[in-house]
């Protein structure tokens, strides 16, 4: 449903400055100048957008933190570093409509007074960088960037950096690390980066498609937006559909669509007509939702915290009946153990003790100690650490220990159905 | 400043605004175990031993890291405290090599300690550890085990913020994480070894001290560093009258909580290549004789030029109570005038604005106080009354004037005391007690760490013996010519 994000998705040439105009871009930086930055900010507040990086934090507010009484550069740095496994729409964003995240771009550092704007770019991501570095130097070129940018008095400078591949650079502190030509590691927190971000500046992060909601928002105003979603997740959300269903891609759907709805009626149904097992529904670090909890879920924040886990960064894996979800966890595990910065104890400790563990159990087959063993490390990684890494194994492996545990017990000594595979 | 009130453990505490919890509880006594944290470093809040709870949290809070705020209520001591130490300990070690009966740390390992202390149970740990390199030469005598490393970067923030040589960083992630130096570089600043006393685990270690000694056999003696004027506090750590390795000693006056390379090896002239007996010049070569022997030679010498124009050369490596009775010996035994000094060479090029000092002497101050002049005013003499050394210069001069050296008190074999006719041994700086006037003027005192090695004496003790002989024999002159 293209509704706000994906309205030029399949338009020849979408990535251009020439058809991004003709299709009503850059008409919301026409409104822009003539609202005091305070205004932006709560018109994005009453908007009810919400970071659509994975935490859900409501953007007006983040930007609200912003101290103006400083005379620090402003920062805005523009998370694509798009790495959970499962997403891919940041992606979809960069390549298809990137002007749109440079209109957002200026909104979002107009609002915060801010005169740069960096965008961490995931270093897999090759097209997207091209286009979204096209973009920007055609921006410039019309002066849409650079000094005076549409003639007023306001200087604005993107610049676009290439990550080298780390999971961990798409957590907020550990880009700002990056980007400053430090190893990839989360900092503590607080400081929070609005108050001490980038070059010990103000700085605020956010996602791409946070960022390429604006034009929208402050073109049609809040209230348009709201027109969508529930009253605490307003507006529409890009879900990336993985795994066994007919029609995988990038859906956008306004929020509180339901899940099941996505699954069979968006995405046509899993391969086959075989049934549903599990659905992951915000990127590989949320918790599993079971083929009972599709069927009442729906894609807002809330209903998925009623149903125990999170609606994260929209990430969809569909895994239908015959897929070995301890299989299917170890492979989880092995992706968190190579991508803990190795910081904190529990998190370099705990990832790689879990992915042998698991593995373990493939090759070998476990024991009930086993399993509660993973619950206990689990238990003993979230919470305990400087970001959220641990707790993105901690939480998938709770959760499929709680929701499927007749999994593992189809991998006890003795008892493993499967036939041996090469493990990764 | 303002105070901020809190509990921890139920009692009241206040502390400045801006402390954090893990140094709030210190002031109240409570300890709160730590590995990355270290008063003289950055935070780095990586190694999570310090997680304590907070009411009204939701998350445990790292002490090291957590500022305390007005009405905050600490437990640190909780059951799901006590947990978390418990797990982050089982973390730590399950993929440590636990090689402690080969490891130099064992008896002063954190994870030893903490072991007894908050975890206390076998391992569930039944799968392959990773394995890494065990013995990496990092330079500046410091070797590296990385498999025995808990990544708490202390090293690298050491290196980074004092030394001021960004030489160590993280190589790789996750349980594959090592310690290690840029690609074909080595460690080379001059306060590497501190590297060592901050490691809290056996990761690095002293190439100097390994396999030297199990630590819990050293004796633990207070001192201050006798190899430069700054005079950093150290701690001499020996055994069987050896000095087995020095570390420095916290004092937020001088030298914090670390001391430089030069300093913290240079003990071995305490150990080696001593003056042990008393020697005198015969049949063109020499004989030890007992101290009372070769002082009742020494004043045959010292008549043989006369008391008066015996000059006395005092050394800047000597204790405040050494130079006291020498001057007190100058001028009312020998009552001469000629009082001079001499030193370790300076070093142009080995100093810093930091702990460092070009003055290669530990008591360059007192002997300045005192009066002594610099032996390169040297005028004419009948001989000279040497204590400890001469510096390269003083000794081409003293050759060069072809003055006699009647006596020599040192602790080491030296050139000077090649030049000496009387030998006499005293203690070095390990095995007495006395003070040092630092660069700052401050004066610092020194412990005697074992008894004074050899026959060696203080040279007060020689000064009591001769003032007793020359001023008999005087009298007894008197008496024979009246």
């Amino acid at each position: 449903m293209p509704l706000v994000l994906t309205t030029r998705r399949g338009i020849p040439g979408s990535h251009t400055l020439a058809v991004y105009e003709k299709t009503g871009g850059y008409r919301a930086v026409g409104k822009l100048f003539s609202m005091e930055p305070s205004r932006v900010i709560e018109e994005v507040k009453s908007s009810g957008l919400r970071g659509r990086g994975g935490a859900g934090f409501s953007a007006g507010l983040k930007w609200s933190f912003v101290p103006q009484n400083t005379d620090k550069p402003k920062y805005l740095c523009v998370n694509a570093d798009e790495s959970e496994p499962g997403t891919f729409k940041d992606r979809l964003l960069l390549e298809e409509d990137p002007h749109q995240l440079v209109e957002g771009i200026i909104i979002a550092c107009y609002a915060i007074r801010s005169h740069t704007a960096y965008i961490y770019v995931r270093g897999e991501f090759d097209l997207p960088t091209r286009r979204i570095e096209s973009a920007i130097s055609e921006a410039y070129g019309k002066g849409h960037l650079g000094k005076n940018i549409f003639g007023e008095n306001y200087a604005l400078d993107v610049f676009v950096h290439r990550g080298a591949g780390a999971y961990i650079c798409g957590e907020e502190t550990g880009l700002l690390n990056s980007l400053e030509g430090s190893k990839g590691q989360p900092r503590i927190k607080p400081p929070f980066p609005a108050i001490v971000g980038l070059f010990g500046c103000p700085t605020v992060v956010n996602n791409v498609e946070t960022i390429s909601a604006l034009p929208f928002i402050i073109e049609n105003g809040a209230r348009a937006y709201r027109r969508w979603g529930t009253d605490k997740s307003p507006g529409t959300k890009l879900f990336s559909v993985s795994g066994h269903v007919d029609k995988p891609g990038v859906y956008e759907l306004p929020m509180g669509y339901p899940l099941k709805d996505l699954v069979y009626k968006e995405c046509g149904g899993i391969p086959g007509g075989k049934g549903l097992k599990a659905v992951i529904p915000g990127g590989s670090s949320m918790p599993i939702l079971s083929a009972k909890d599709v069927e009442t879920v729906k894609l807002d924040y809330e209903s998925m915290v009623e149903h125990g886990s999170m609606l994260g960064s929209g990430g969809v894996i569909v895994m239908d009946e015959d897929v070995d979800l301890v299989r299917a966890l170890q492979n989880l595990a092995r992706f968190y153990a190579h991508e803990s910065c190795g910081q904190c104890t529990p998190c370099r400790e705990g990832t790689g003790w879990i992915d042998k563990i698991l593995k373990r159990i493939l090759h070998e087959g476990g024991t009930k100690g086993d399993f509660s063993l993973l619950a206990e490390l689990s238990d003993n990684m979230t919470g305990k650490t400087i970001c959220v890494l641990a707790d993105s194994i901690a939480m998938p492996v709770l959760s499929y220990l709680k929701k499927f545990p007749e999994e593992f017990d189809r991998h006890l000594k003795g008892k493993t159905i499967l036939p041996k595979v090469r493990m990764l | 400043m303002s105070l901020v009130k809190l509990k921890i453990d139920g009692k009241d505490v206040s502390v400045p605004a801006g402390t954090t919890i893990l140094e709030a509880a210190k002031t109240i006594g409570v300890e709160i175990p730590h590995y990355c944290y270290h008063p003289g470093l950055s935070i780095a809040g990586n190694c999570r031993m310090c997680l304590v709870e907070v009411e009204k949290m939701p998350k445990p809070m790292i002490g090291c890291a957590t500022v305390v705020s007005e009405g905050m209520v600490v437990a640190t001591q909780s059951e799901k405290v006590k947990q978390i130490q418990k797990s982050v300990m089982e973390f730590l070690l399950i993929n440590h090599p636990l090689d402690c009966p080969t490891c130099d740390q064992a008896g002063e390992c954190r994870l030893q300690d903490y072991y007894m202390s908050y975890d206390k149970v076998p391992s569930r740990f039944a799968e392959e550890k990773v394995r890494k390199a065990k013995m990496v030469d990092l330079g500046a005598n410091v070797m590296l085990d990385q498999e025995r490393c808990v990544a708490c970067t202390r090293c690298i923030r050491f290196c980074r913020e004092i030394a001021k040589k960004d030489e160590l960083v993280l190589a790789d992630r996750g349980d594959r994480i090592t310690i290690t130096t840029f690609p074909g570089k080595k460690m080379s600043n001059p306060y590497a070894g501190n590297v060592v006393d901050v490691c809290p685990v056996g990761a690095l270690t002293s190439k100097d001290f390994r396999y030297k000694k199990r630590v819990w056999f050293l004796k633990k003696t207070p001192s201050i560093c006798p190899g430069c004027s700054r005079g950093c506090n150290i701690e001499i750590h020996h055994a069987d009258s050896r000095i087995y390795r020095l570390v420095p000693r916290y004092n937020p006056e001088v030298n914090f909580w670390w001391m430089c390379d030069e300093g913290r090896y240079g003990y071995k002239p305490v150990n080696d290549s001593r003056i042990l007996a008393p020697s005198v010049p015969a049949n063109g070569g020499r004989r030890q004789v007992s101290y009372e022997e070769a002082l009742d030679k020494l004043t045959e010498f010292i008549r043989g030029v006369s008391a008066e124009k015996t000059a006395v050369v005092a050394h800047a490596g000597e204790t405040d109570e050494t130079l006291d009775a020498l001057r007190d010996f100058a001028k009312n035994v020998l009552k001469t005038g000629l009082l001079y000094y001499s030193r370790n060479d300076p070093h142009d090029l080995f100093f810093d604005d930091y702990l460092i000092t070009a003055d290669k002497n530990p008591n360059q101050a007192f002997v300045d106080k005192l009066g002594f002049e610099p032996l390169s005013r040297l005028g004419k003499v009948g001989g000279l009354v040497v204590l400890n050394n001469l510096s390269s210069a003083d000794l081409v001069l003293v050759k060069g004037k072809k003055v006699p050296v009647l006596a020599l008190w040192g602790a080491n074999n030296s050139e000077a005391s090649r030049l000496a006719q009387v030998i006499l041994p005293i203690p070095s700086y390990a095995e007495q007690d006395g003070h040092f006037t630092n660069v700052q003027g401050k004066i610092q005192k020194i412990t005697k760490a074992f008894e004074p090695r050899g026959e060696s004496r203080l040279f007060a003790d020689s000064a009591v013996y001769l003032k007793e002989i020359l001023e008999e024999k005087k009298v007894r002159k008197r008496a024979a010519g009246s």
